[in-house]
């Protein structure tokens, strides 16, 4: 059992940070801890990928002065992680920028009470 | 050597990233305006041009960027299924902002109209990526990048409503693209390939052994729902009438029109290429499309029926066309799936002309956008009227108009297949409830205005506003011939998608 969790830590530690990750997004309603939340879920899913392509042992792939290491980890789980981590940056960027203009507007970032306020401008 | 032509879905690609870039420094809106109708025009013609040359050669082909062979570099694959999604989504994207012109400028700030062209550039290049992609990790990069675009469209109006509408849209989004990353990891670790045709194999290989079975069913699953949420499969399309209903006409019409269909492109390019149709249809994943498609087609009409804001309306009435093309996909066979692309077509052309007529019937009755206000205002603006009353008889499936044809082939597609009594029904149900708020709302388009509300649309109606509109007139007439096109001279377009749907394997 406790080899099990050894081997699987960073799939397991991967799924309780999606969870706590899910949780923010679902039941904050502070929209900044909603856009933390989906941060932490992307980085669950970064961990899950990067430990994926690790090799126990593995160098970097990278051909330097001693020649090519027989063992290395594999280089494509990593390059999508690098990506994935733009991709993130970008998103979480233009999140944070709509909520700021959303505070312009209506004074609050708290979800109800934005919800309360649209609605009594629009009656 | 290979042909010039196979140059062309990179052209196309690369025009509009560019364009993308260039609008944003250009100092005018009208010119970057002007900048974007070019691109959206030549990735038109460039796209007729593969259209052309792969269907003319039966062939589709690999076009590799840079000349780094598969594993290495980035591909493109296009045979005439691409092209002619290509085609239509360029085009319909041009007629789009032709179309709203009027209105965008109005909408928008002048200082931020060039990034709203810079969006729209955005939004053409992850459409024409999201179907010409052979790598599914380019296509996770071209989604994200097509919802900052299609949240931005939603924004650019800059009022209170909108911009919640855009958080919502945004954070069901992510919701959905996270899911398809999370699938992407999945299969990816299962399989090791991220390149469509060696996924294929990985995939068969795996089905034949029975290894890692649940872990590719989850995959799947994640990878399809990611991209139901994001094209508004139905219990997950709450986002999709704030957003579309309240931005700018232009955004309205691309966001309906289109920017859903980019992701449904991707999803029947996986659905063939990838995991093939046998596949999908074992683990069940067909019949869960199935049945959120047929549930959307009822639910959405429903909804579209208590809307009394025609844009709304139009908004809630995309849920039901979307749930066809899922009831389609949904149906496991190849004819359902050709049923499918072709409702892709006329939905593409049907939406943008009725939110264009829409937009712009509202802004000859001063800028009313309730269906009781609207009455009688086809006589304001007759092409406006008849293109609306066009866009809904083609809703509702009336012969010679696209959207009897996609309901012949949905129909033709459920015969000799064990859902067929249900989806029978529902084609049935859902035309009915399409006619029972369609027909209402051209009637009052084309009733009598009570005196006090004449004198209120009179007296509110901006001179300006009231001017003929050429650009507007240009786009609907053309989408109009589309639209009689595709229920008149299907044949054609069938043998295209065919062609397109055996090549794509």
């Amino acid at each position: 059992m406790l080899d099990l969790i050894v081997t699987n830590r960073f799939a397991i530690t991967a799924v309780v940070l999606f969870g706590i990750g899910l949780l923010n997004v679902m039941v904050q309603k502070n929209l900044i801890k909603k856009v933390v939340g989906f941060n932490i879920m992307d980085s669950a899913v970064f961990l899950l990928l990067a430990s994926l392509g690790y090799v126990d042992g593995g160098t970097a792939p990278i051909v330097g002065d001693v020649g090519f290491h027989p063992l290395y980890i594999n280089p494509i789980p990593s390059g999508l992680v690098l990506t994935g981590i733009v991709v993130s940056v970008s998103i979480t960027a233009f999140a944070l920028a709509l909520i700021q203009r959303v505070y312009r507007r209506y004074g609050t970032i708290e979800l109800d009470e934005l919800l309360e306020r649209a609605k009594k401008e629009a009656d | 050597m290979r042909p010039f032509a196979e140059n062309f879905p990179f052209f196309c690609i690369f025009l509009a990233l560019t364009a993308g870039i260039v609008s944003a420094v250009l100092p005018s809106g009208r010119a970057a305006w002007r900048l974007t109708l070019g691109v959206c025009a030549a990735s038109f013609l460039l796209s007729m041009g593969v259209l052309a040359y792969t269907y003319g050669g039966q062939l589709s082909f690999t076009y590799t960027m840079g000349r780094f062979p598969a594993p290495y570099g980035n591909a493109l694959q296009a045979g005439p299924w691409q092209a002619l999604m290509a085609v239509v989504f360029s085009g319909v994207m041009g007629l789009s902002l032709l179309g709203g012109a009027r209105d965008l400028f109005r909408d928008v700030k002048p200082s931020r109209q060039p990034l709203y062209f810079t969006m729209a550039d955005m939004t053409l290049a992850s459409l024409l990526a999201l179907t010409y992609t052979t790598d599914v990790f380019t296509g996770y990069v071209f989604i994200e990048i097509s919802t900052i675009a299609a949240c931005a469209l939603v924004m650019a109006k800059d009022s209170g409503p909108n911009l919640i509408a855009t958080l919502r849209y945004l954070f069901m989004s992510l919701l959905g693209s996270g899911m398809f990353l999370l699938g992407l990891v999945f299969l990816n670790s299962i399989t090791g390939h991220l390149l469509m045709t060696p996924l294929s194999g990985a995939v068969a290989a795996l089905c034949a052994s029975g290894g890692y079975h649940t872990t590719l069913v989850i995959a799947m699953g994640l990878m399809t729902v990611g991209l139901g949420v994001k094209s508004a499969m139905f219990p997950f399309h709450m986002w999709l009438p704030d957003a579309h209903g309240g931005a700018t006409t232009a955004s309205s019409a691309i966001l309906s029109g289109l920017v859903l269909k980019g992701y449904i492109a991707l999803m029947i390019v996986l659905m063939v290429r990838v995991f093939s149709l046998e596949l999908t249809m074992e683990v069940g994943i067909s019949n869960i499309l199935l049945l959120f498609g047929l549930l959307g087609m009822v639910m959405g009409s429903l909804s579209a029926m208590r809307e009394h804001h025609v844009k709304r309306m139009l908004a809630y009435s995309s849920v039901a066309q979307i749930g066809y093309i899922f009831m389609g996909l949904g149906l496991g066979t190849t004819a359902g799936l050709k049923a499918s692309c072709f409702h892709i077509l006329v939905h593409a052309c049907c939406k943008p002309l009725l939110f264009l007529c829409a937009g712009r019937l509202s802004t000859v009755s001063a800028h009313h956008h309730s269906l009781r206000n609207l009455r009688g205002s086809g006589y304001r603006d007759v092409v406006a009227g008849v293109g609306f009353t066009v866009g809904a008889l083609s809703m509702i499936g009336i012969p010679l108009f696209g959207g009897f044809v996609s309901k012949l082939y949905f129909a033709t597609a459920s015969l000799y297949t064990g859902q067929m009594a249900a989806v029978l029904v529902v084609i049935a149900l859902s035309t009915l409830l399409n006619a029972l708020y369609y027909v209402p709302a051209v009637l009052s388009i084309w009733g009598i205005a009570p005196d006090e509300l004449k004198e209120d649309v009179r007296l509110h109606t901006a001179p300006e506003d009231r001017a003929f509109d050429g650009r507007f007139t240009l786009a609907a007439a053309a989408l109009v011939l589309g639209v009689l096109a595709l229920g008149t001279l299907y044949h054609p377009v069938m043998d295209v998608l065919d062609a397109g749907l055996n090549l794509l394997k």
